[in-house]
């Protein structure tokens, strides 16, 4: 992804820290996302990846530092503004976070009622994109009718109803058994391809972060410790970065 | 020394809170009167609270005006007074009695709901999950609820006093040998709009606490699956104690207005 270097990212965030009291989770991370491209962060528990994520899509206001997506600085948006800029950004949180009290067809058209679709246009995009994960047969059942890996699934097609230039993927894979976790990997390249979307993963899983990166980066100690392909960060031979290879 | 320093943390955390529910009251009233206005969902919800409370109000309701009158009854009897009962079972029920326990009962039923609903929604991330799809939260889940509890609660106190003045009617006839037409005749005759208004106005005031107190515990629930319990118990506990304020609130200011 060296050739990205000369196009204008789709993410950037510079200089990002964030506290909580006197716990200093971020303390200067710096990364771009460029269009296309699969990012995968690593990081231990505890290391501010989540956070990160949070300050991104605004649940987290960060203490210093800029966040631009695709060219707007966050921090200058007004909430009617950010809301809108929501709608560029999937996101696909670790425990699927469906809503309970909805069917998957409600689950799905959630995001796209305040944009007033016209309900045919809104029944479209709803079957597309559970056929796009495969579970077109599941648009009437209750989240807790279906598996983890369904779930996930219908999680994932959520996070792309509103065909986003960024999905976020927050341990896409943590929870589940290797071969659900490897369909689902799978998926992800798939809709990846189909929507052209950045995507920007952030995972525990060697086997996801190998298989689904385009590019790395390593988030030790609230900074962006390392940065790399998969090839390039697993031979390294940094004792804190090859403890994540292990 | 530790004690008194507890007492001092407590009571600091206990006006802190005082302080975040009035802000988050405030922003109940700034977020209802703009757009989009979530019609859909408040009337779901109106549907929900009125129809899973709507057999526990009538339960109780018709159990408290049952054993008001057999516990008057003997009292009465014995200064001659029976005749009395209707005019002060219906005076009491619809004053005082009728709206504060069906108010407390739906504060166990709607305010600890709502509290364990949008805690495990907050602490599974579906509020977030909310807020990132570009839509509002605090309208989608928040203002309905408030609005719909603000909404149903003087109704199920409508129905639970009628329930409960059949209770009672029930009673003296079947003790009494009181006519239904006769008995609620009197109860028409006794009651005036001084006694229904104020406990009108009042019920709203307790229904907008069961779903303000409800909503507040549950939308800023944290620490987990524990979070979740706490903020349907402290839900029971904050609105009850709220209920009892208003009521002495409510009492004291129609007591102006209205000379009872």
């Amino acid at each position: 992804m060296e050739n990205n270097k000369s196009i204008v990212p789709v993410l950037k965030i510079q200089n990002l820290k964030k506290k909580f009291g006197s716990n200093l989770v971020l303390n200067g991370f710096s990364m771009e996302l460029f269009e296309g491209e699969n990012l995968v962060i690593m990081g231990k528990s505890g290391s501010g990846k989540s956070v990160m994520i949070k300050c991104l899509v605004g649940l987290l206001k960060s203490d210093e530092g800029t966040i631009e997506i695709t060219g707007k600085n966050i921090k200058e948006l007004s909430q009617k503004e950010m809301n809108s800029l929501r709608t560029e950004i999937g996101f696909l949180f670790q425990g699927s976070a469906l809503y309970d009290s909805m069917t998957v067809r409600e689950n799905l058209e959630f995001p796209l009622r305040t944009y007033k679709e016209k309900l045919t246009n809104k029944y479209t995009l709803v079957n597309e994109a559970l056929e796009s994960v495969g579970l077109a047969h599941a648009i009437d059942l209750m989240p807790e009718e279906l598996s983890g890996g369904m779930k996930r699934r219908v999680a994932l097609a959520r996070a792309i109803i509103m065909c986003p230039k960024i999905v976020i993927f927050d341990e896409p894979t943590t929870g589940l058994d290797p071969i659900t976790a490897k369909e689902i990997i799978e998926l992800m390249k798939d809709i990846q391809k189909k929507y052209n979307t950045s995507s920007l993963i952030i995972t525990h899983d060697v086997d996801c972060a190998r298989v689904i990166s385009n590019r790395m980066i390593l988030l030790i100690d609230g900074i962006n410790y390392a940065e790399g392909t998969f090839e390039k960060l697993s031979s390294s031979k940094d004792n804190k970065i090859q403890a994540f290879f292990k | 020394m530790k004690k008194p320093l507890d007492f001092l943390n407590n009571l600091k955390s206990f006006f802190i809170e005082i302080g975040e529910l009035s802000l988050f009251a405030k922003r109940f009233f700034k977020e209802s009167i703009s757009r989009p206005f979530e019609f859909k969902e408040l009337l779901r919800q109106c549907f929900n609270m009125g129809n899973r409370s709507l057999v526990l109000v009538g339960v109780t309701g018709f159990i408290l005006g049952l054993v008001f009158t057999l516990q008057s009854r003997p009292t009465l009897l014995e200064f001659g007074a029976v005749s009395w009962m209707p005019s002060m079972v219906s005076i009491s029920i619809v004053r005082e009695i009728g709206p504060v326990i069906i108010a407390l009962i739906c504060t166990g039923r709607i305010s600890s709901g709502i509290g364990a609903e949008l805690g495990s929604m907050r602490v599974t991330e579906q509020i977030d999950a909310m807020e990132v799809s570009g839509t509002n939260p605090f309208k989608y889940l928040v203002v309905t609820r408030i609005m719909a509890a603000t909404l149903i609660l003087p109704l199920l106190i409508i129905f639970g006093d009628a329930i409960a003045l059949f209770g009672s009617a029930l009673v003296e006839n079947l003790k009494g040998n009181v006519s239904f037409l006769l008995y609620f005749n009197k109860v028409f005759d006794a009651l005036k709009f001084s006694d229904i208004i104020p406990a009108t106005i009042k019920s709203f005031f307790f229904g907008f606490a069961i779903g303000l107190v409800g909503c507040f515990k549950g939308y800023n629930c944290k620490k987990g699956t524990v979070g979740v319990g706490e903020a349907s118990n402290s839900a029971v506990v904050y609105t009850s104690m709220l209920l009892f304020i208003i009521d002495f609130i409510a009492v004291f200011i129609s007591d102006i207005f209205f000379e009872i």
